[in-house]
């Protein structure tokens, strides 16, 4: 069974936001990193990049597959998790903790408010793998 | 799971396709290929025939030998890459790619003309087992009686595993020592968990069950061909670096002609194996640049998880496919530094 955790908001892309003040930070959920397989290298933006909703901001790479991530929410990247680089094995071991992807200050603060529960994602990742 | 040549095929296993792999090449890994298909080509002629429509010499097999070789086309390009299992001198098997069963079962048919033979289609009365890495010959040696230290690779004898029948070859396509194991397709079940079994499978340094995914990059990173990527009806023998299975010499066959020309006139274009150099991983299909210049496409592209490298095979010109060449892969529009290597990029300590 996938981890989901309370505290956090989820898009159908499996990505997760941390809310911060006027910070997000953004990662890909347990469920996600699960059916990639053993990750071997993430493509992160640049500091001050600036994304719409939903816009690819990265790639993650499995042995077998390259899968595009995409930021829930509209903003300007102010941190990427360098780390991964080294370790891009964070987003399987720990994807809601040292496997965060970037922060990005938002553009929109009331965006959040759109995006999934953490019972509405469990509800998601059920109806799509039956 | 995912569609294969119409086989339902599992990608990888729960412990994943990086543990797979290393698991194989450390100590054992189980690879259920019985979606390879196999033909059966019985008669006076049978050696005669096969030696006319393959590219290797039949006729230097023994019984109980197996060979490497190709299906070629008038020009010299592959129908398929297959093995050639000589059963009697009177009775080999050919072991060809699953995707392309039905193509080659049409061309063999089609190329039988007045050989005293008789060709089958037998792919559906065998399952095939291919156990794989350091400790396959002692795992499978709980299960047979067949003295496996004396089969010496690409040879193989008829023998009973868990007390099925079948033939046990030593063979694969892992770069490791290994055997594949032809049975009964109704026993594919038993002998599947009792060689898991008899590796300790679940425990930290026992068998484990591999996917496609493992299959693959173990393959790779063994520097072997894959049929539909580095082998298919565009590109020759030759130019993939099999001269070493095209014996020009041995009387004529399908392709000879084309191919001895080939020879004779030099490459314009070959395969080279590649590192990359920058951070980024090449794939399937994207376009190799020298110079600015679009000169070539990647076959095969993939991290080696053994070597943590990621490598890859692309066809380039031949004056761009010397060893040290620095080259660039397209990775979906950001070019991505890489030089040519030797092939393989991964051999076993014997």
């Amino acid at each position: 069974m996938a981890n989901v955790p309370e505290d956090l908001h989820y898009s159908k892309d499996h990505e997760w936001v941390r809310v911060d003040g006027d910070q997000a930070i953004i990662g890909i959920t347990d469920y996600a990193q699960n059916s990639l397989g053993d990750v071997v290298y993430v493509e992160l933006p640049k500091v001050n990049d600036e994304f719409a909703a939903n816009e690819a901001f990265g790639s993650v790479e499995s042995v077998k597959a390259v899968s595009e991530v995409f930021t829930p929410v509209a903003g300007i990247v102010s941190q990427i998790n360098e780390s991964l680089a080294d370790e891009p094995e964070s987003v399987n071991t720990d994807p809601y903790g040292s496997g965060w992807m970037i922060r990005v200050k938002m553009s929109n603060r009331g965006e959040v408010d759109s995006l999934l529960t953490a019972a509405e994602y469990e509800d998601f990742t059920k109806a799509e793998s039956e | 799971m995912v569609d294969f040549g119409g086989w339902d095929m599992p990608v990888q296993y729960p412990a994943g396709t990086i543990e797979e792999h290393l698991r194989t090449r450390t100590h054992a890994g189980l690879f259920d290929v019985s979606h390879m298909g196999e033909i059966d080509v019985r008669g006076a002629d049978a050696i005669a025939f096969v030696n006319r429509i393959t590219s290797n010499d039949t006729t230097k097999l023994v019984d109980g030998q197996a060979q490497y070789s190709a299906l070629t086309t008038p020009e010299g390009t592959v129908i398929d890459d297959l093995v050639v299992y000589r059963l009697a001198a009177d009775h080999l098997l050919l072991v060809v790619n699953a995707s392309t069963t039905d193509k080659d079962w049409d061309w063999i048919q089609s190329n039988h003309s007045g050989e005293s033979l008789e060709l089958n289609n037998v792919s559906a009365d065998y399952c095939q087992m291919a156990l794989q890495g350091p400790d396959a010959q002692s795992i499978l040696q709980i299960l047979t009686d067949v003295p496996l230290s004396e089969i010496k690779y690409y040879h193989f004898t008829r023998g009973n595993v868990d007390g099925v029948a079948g033939i046990i070859s030593r063979t694969g396509y892992t770069g490791e020592d290994g055997f594949e194991v032809y049975a009964p397709p109704d026993r594919a079940e038993q002998l599947w968990n009792k060689i898991l079994d008899a590796g300790n499978t679940g425990t930290p340094t026992g068998v484990l069950p591999c996917g496609l995914a493992a299959r693959n990059t173990l393959r790779l990173e063994a520097g072997m061909a894959l049929y539909g990527n580095e082998l298919d009806e565009s590109t020759t023998l030759l130019e993939a670096n099999l001269g070493w299975i095209c014996k020009l010499d041995k009387g004529d066959f399908i392709g000879r002609e084309a191919l001895a020309r080939q020879k004779a006139e030099g490459l314009k274009r070959k395969l080279a194996g590649f590192e990359v150099v920058e951070r980024g991983i090449a794939r399937d299909h994207q376009d190799v640049v020298v110079e600015g210049q679009r000169v070539g496409t990647v076959t095969s592209g993939s991290p080696a998880p053994f070597l943590k490298k990621n490598i890859g095979f692309a066809y380039v010109p031949v004056e761009f496919a010397s060893v040290g060449q620095q080259i660039q892969i397209d990775v979906r529009g950001k070019l991505v530094g890489a030089q040519v290597v030797k092939a393989p990029f991964y051999k076993r300590v014997k």
